[in-house]
C-alpha cells in the first residue's frame, strides 16, 4: 500500500517515500543516474538545467544541518529554486493543522516538498494530503524510513564493491530507533546483498527484527566477522539513558564501539560507514572514523549525487541528456 | 396504554432458552408474554415479524457519549440514537468525560440530559479515583445513589497497587462492580501500534503484549483478595483469553468483554497508516484475533461491545501517531457480529444476556414482566456503510464501504418504538 502512493497511475515515480517495496530495477536506475552527476575525473558534480523553473520547498518538522544543507545543494545543482522552511512547532504553537499548513504552502506553486518529521509516516500522509501536481521526497520520517540515506549508502558501497550480490553489510548501533537502518535494509535486500546483520544490545534491536530480513546478532566481534561492510550508526545518548535502554555511553563503547582492535575481525577490505553526525569514542572509536577503511565523506558527497537523482526522477524530467 | 404485538419472528433470548418462531405481546411498556397473547389482549400496534429476528434490544458495555464537555465530537442526544436506530436500547458510557464523572453533581448532570434528550437507557460508570487521577477514592457510594452501575478508571492505569487495591476493597464494599481497562502504566507507553514485526517495520512505538496481561494478572490477584466483582473491558491478546478463561474455572467472579472490531482487524490493516485502524488497545495479530473470536464462542467473553469513540474528521488527520485512537462504531456493532461465524443464538447473547452479566442489571431478555426493550433485525438485508447509511455523527471508521447482511429495522425502548425502518 505505501508504494501505490509512490507511482502514478503510468507507473512513473511519483513520490521517494519509502524503499520497502521497490524494485531492483529502479533501484539500479537512482544509483546509475547519481553516478552519471558525479564528474569521472574531479569527483565534482556540475549544475545542469533539469529543474529549471521549478520550486523545492524543504520542509524540515525537525532540526537537521546535513540533510536539509545537501537537499538545498542537490536542488540548485539542478537549477531549481529552493525554499527552507523550518517549522519547529511554530506553526502548530499557533494551533494550525498540518493539512492546512500543507495547503498554504502548495498556493506558493511549490512543485515539491522534501519533509522531514518525527513521527512515522508523515511524508506518506503529506504525499496522500497534496494536489497531485506536488512531489514529496522523504527526508526522515520518525523511525520508519529515511530513503536518501539508504541510496547514497548503497551508492558508496557500489563505488567500492561494484556487484552487491556476495557481500555481507553489518549495521551497528541503535537499529530500533534508526530509520537509517529500516531503509538500509530493504536497500540491501531489494539489491541482493548476501547477508544483513544488524548487532546491537537486545534493547535497541526492534521486536521480531529478523522478519525485516536480517540476521541479528548481539555480539560485535562475532556479528562482524568476515563483513565487507560495517555501518555505524549515531547513538542518541539522551534518549539511551532516560528511557533505561543502556546504563551509559562509556559501556556501550566498550561493547559496541568499533575499534581498531574489533575493526580486525571484519574482512581485510572492509569499508566503515556512518550516516553522521558521529559520536566519537561512543560508537566509532576516531582513529576508525579518520581510518584508511572509514567513507564517510564520501558517503557525504555522494548525498548530493543521489538527491539530485530521485528529485530529477520523482518530478519526472528526461534524464537522457544528463550525459549518462 | 400503547400494547404492541410482534408478530411471527424468531424469537431468541439466550436467559429463557428460548429459539422459536413465536409472537411477542407488550403492554404498559413490559413484555407480557411469548407466544399466545393473554386473554382480551387488543394490540394497538400490530408489527409483521416474518423473516426478521426477534430479541432483546442490545446492551452496549462501551460507548463515548462525549457529552460533557466534548459535544463538538458528539452528544448524548445524537449518540442516543444513533444507538436506537441500531438496535442498542442500554448502553454503559466511561467516566472519561469532561469533567469525569466523579462527583455526584457530573452523575446527576448526566442521567438528567439522558432523561431529557436520550433515545435509550444510559448506565454510565463512575470514576473508580478522583479525576482519574489514582490516588483517591471517588465517593463511590453517593455516586452509586446517583445511579452510577460501576465504577472505573477507563483508560487511566493505576500505578500505586496500594490505591488500586483500596479502591477495589472499597468497590467491594459498595457492591460495586469495577470495569477494568488492564493496562499495565509504564509498558509500551506512548505507543500506538502492537509490537511486533509490523510496528517495527513501520517504525511506530508497540505497546507489547505484556501492557495487558501483566495488569490482568495483577489485578486478578488484587480481585480474589478483595473479593470485588470485576469485568474487564476490550480484551485484545490471546493470552489474556487464557488468563480470564483460567480465572473463571478457578471459580473467580469475573467477566470480559471486547470491541466488535477487535474481531475483524489486525495489526495488518495498519500497514498504510490508516489512521481510522488507530485504535486503543491495538490491533493485535491474526492468532490474537483468532482467540479472541475462540473466547466469544465460549463464553469466556461474555459481551462483544462497539467501544464506540465518535472523532471530528481532523482528529484522525495527521500522521498516525499523532492522531486520536478510537472508531465511531454504533452502526457496526450488530452487522459485525451476525458475521461472525457463531451460532446465530450466540451471538445475540453476546449482545443482550451476556453484556448484562457485566451490569449486574437483569435486563437484555424478553422474560415476562421485563421493561420491553426490544430490538427487531432483518438478517437478510445487504447494505453498504456509507455516509448516508451511518447513523452516527462522527464517521471515523476504517468499515467505510464495507458490505453488510443484517441491520436492525425496529427498535422498542420501554414498549415505546423509537426506531423503525421506513
Amino acid at each position: 500500500m505505501i508504494n501505490n502512493i509512490q507511482f502514478n497511475d503510468r507507473g512513473k515515480l511519483r513520490h521517494f517515500l519509502a524503499i520497502e517495496g521497490l524494485s531492483k530495477e529502479l533501484l539500479v536506475h537512482i544509483l546509475d543516474t547519481a553516478q552519471s552527476f558525479i564528474h569521472p575525473d574531479h569527483q565534482t558534480i556540475k549544475k545542469i538545467p533539469l529543474l529549471r523553473g521549478k520550486a523545492v520547498m524543504n520542509l524540515f518538522f525537525e532540526p537537521s544541518t546535513r540533510t536539509r544543507t545537501t537537499f538545498e545543494i542537490a536542488a540548485k545543482r539542478l537549477s531549481a529554486d529552493v525554499i527552507n522552511f523550518n517549522i519547529s512547532a511554530s506553526s502548530s504553537s499557533k494551533g494550525e493543522s498540518l493539512t492546512d499548513m500543507l495547503h498554504n504552502l502548495e498556493a506558493m506553486f511549490c512543485d515539491m516538498f522534501v519533509v522531514r518529521h518525527a513521527a512515522s509516516g508523515a511524508a506518506h500522509f503529506i504525499a496522500e494530503h497534496i494536489s497531485p501536481h506536488v512531489h514529496v521526497v522523504n527526508a526522515g520520517d520518525g523511525c520508519h524510513e529515511h530513503p536518501t540515506q539508504a541510496m547514497l549508502d548503497a551508492l558508496t558501497i557500489r563505488q567500492h564493491k561494484g556487484d552487491f550480490s556476495p557481500l555481507k553489510v553489518a549495521i551497528v548501533g541503535d537499529i530500533l530507533h534508526s530509520r537509517v537502518a529500516r531503509s538500509l535494509i530493504h536497500a540491501l535486500n531489494i539489491l541482493g546483498a548476501n547477508e544483513v546483520r544488524v548487532i546491537a544490545p537486545k534493547t535497541l534491536i526492534p521486536k521480531d527484527a529478523e522478519q525485516l530480513g536480517v540476521q541479528v546478532h548481539h555480539n560485535l566481534r562475532q556479528g562482524i566477522k568476515n563483513v565487507d561492510v560495517i555501518v555505524m550508526l549515531r547513538l542518541q545518548r539522551e534518549r539511551m539513558q532516560s528511557a533505561a535502554l543502556l546504563p551509559s555511553a562509556h559501556e556501550f563503547f566498550q561493547t559496541y564501539g568499533l575499534t581498531e582492535d574489533i575493526l580486525k575481525f571484519a574482512h581485510p577490505n572492509a569499508i566503515v560507514m556512518h550516516p553522521g553526525p558521529i559520536n566519537r569514542g561512543v560508537e566509532i572509536a576516531s582513529s576508525v572514523a579518520d581510518g584508511k577503511k572509514s567513507v564517510i565523506l564520501q558517503q557525504v558527497s555522494n548525498g548530493i549525487a543521489v538527491r539530485m537523482a530521485v528529485m530529477a526522477l520523482a518530478m519526472g524530467v528526461p534524464l537522457e541528456e544528463s550525459g549518462e | 396504554m400503547n400494547k404492541i404485538s410482534i408478530m411471527g419472528g424468531h424469537v431468541l433470548d439466550s436467559a429463557q432458552h428460548i429459539d422459536k418462531i413465536s409472537d411477542l405481546h407488550i403492554a404498559d411498556g413490559r413484555i407480557l408474554s411469548i407466544g399466545a397473547p393473554p386473554a382480551n389482549f387488543q394490540a394497538d400496534q400490530v408489527i409483521d415479524a416474518k423473516d426478521k429476528i426477534v430479541c432483546a434490544g442490545l446492551v452496549d458495555l462501551a460507548v463515548r457519549l462525549r457529552e460533557p464537555g466534548q459535544e463538538h465530537k458528539a452528544t448524548i442526544a445524537s449518540e442516543t440514537l444513533a444507538a436506537a436506530c441500531n438496535g442498542i436500547t442500554s448502553l454503559c458510557c466511561p467516566p472519561d468525560t469532561s469533567p469525569v464523572v466523579d462527583t455526584p453533581a457530573v452523575a446527576e448532570l448526566l442521567r438528567q440530559r439522558a432523561k431529557n434528550g436520550g433515545h435509550c437507557r444510559i448506565f454510565p460508570l463512575a470514576a473508580l479515583t478522583q479525576g482519574l487521577e489514582g490516588k483517591q477514592l471517588s465517593e463511590m457510594s453517593e455516586l452509586k445513589q446517583v445511579g452510577c452501575i460501576g465504577v472505573s478508571n477507563a483508560q487511566v492505569p493505576i500505578a500505586n497497587t496500594q490505591v488500586l487495591k483500596n479502591a477495589y476493597e472499597y468497590a467491594a464494599n459498595c457492591d460495586l462492580t469495577v470495569f477494568i481497562q488492564p493496562t499495565e502504566p509504564y509498558l509500551g507507553r506512548g505507543g500506538c501500534a502492537h509490537e511486533g514485526a509490523i510496528s517495527s517495520r513501520m517504525g511506530l512505538t508497540g505497546i507489547p503484549e505484556a501492557a495487558e496481561t501483566i495488569a490482568i494478572s495483577r489485578d486478578l490477584f488484587l480481585i480474589e483478595q478483595t473479593g470485588v466483582r470485576a469485568h474487564f473491558c476490550r480484551l485484545s491478546s490471546a493470552r489474556s483469553v487464557d488468563l480470564i478463561r483460567e480465572a473463571q474455572h478457578r471459580g473467580l467472579k469475573v467477566t470480559a468483554d471486547v470491541a466488535a472490531h477487535q474481531l475483524f482487524l489486525t495489526d495488518q490493516d495498519i500497514m498504510n497508516y490508516n489512521s481510522q485502524c488507530h485504535v486503543y488497545p491495538p490491533l493485535r495479530t491474526k492468532k490474537d484475533r483468532d482467540a479472541l473470536r475462540k473466547g466469544v464462542l465460549e463464553g469466556v467473553i461474555s459481551a462483544i461491545c462497539s467501544d464506540h469513540q465518535p472523532h471530528e474528521h481532523e482528529a484522525k488527520l495527521n500522521p498516525f501517531a499523532e492522531t486520536l485512537a478510537g472508531i465511531s462504531t454504533l452502526d457496526t456493532l450488530l452487522p459485525l457480529a451476525l458475521r461472525l461465524e457463531m451460532p446465530l443464538p450466540k451471538i445475540i447473547d453476546r449482545l443482550t444476556w451476556g453484556a448484562s452479566q457485566a451490569l449486574g442489571v437483569k435486563i437484555g431478555t424478553l422474560r415476562a414482566g421485563k421493561k420491553a426493550d426490544i430490538c427487531i433485525i432483518d438478517p437478510n438485508k445487504k447494505w453498504t456503510l456509507t455516509p448516508q447509511t451511518m447513523f452516527a455523527k462522527c464517521l471515523n471508521t476504517p468499515f467505510m464501504n464495507w458490505e453488510f447482511q443484517g441491520r436492525a429495522v425496529c427498535t422498542i425502548v420501554g414498549g415505546q418504538v423509537v426506531f423503525s425502518e421506513k
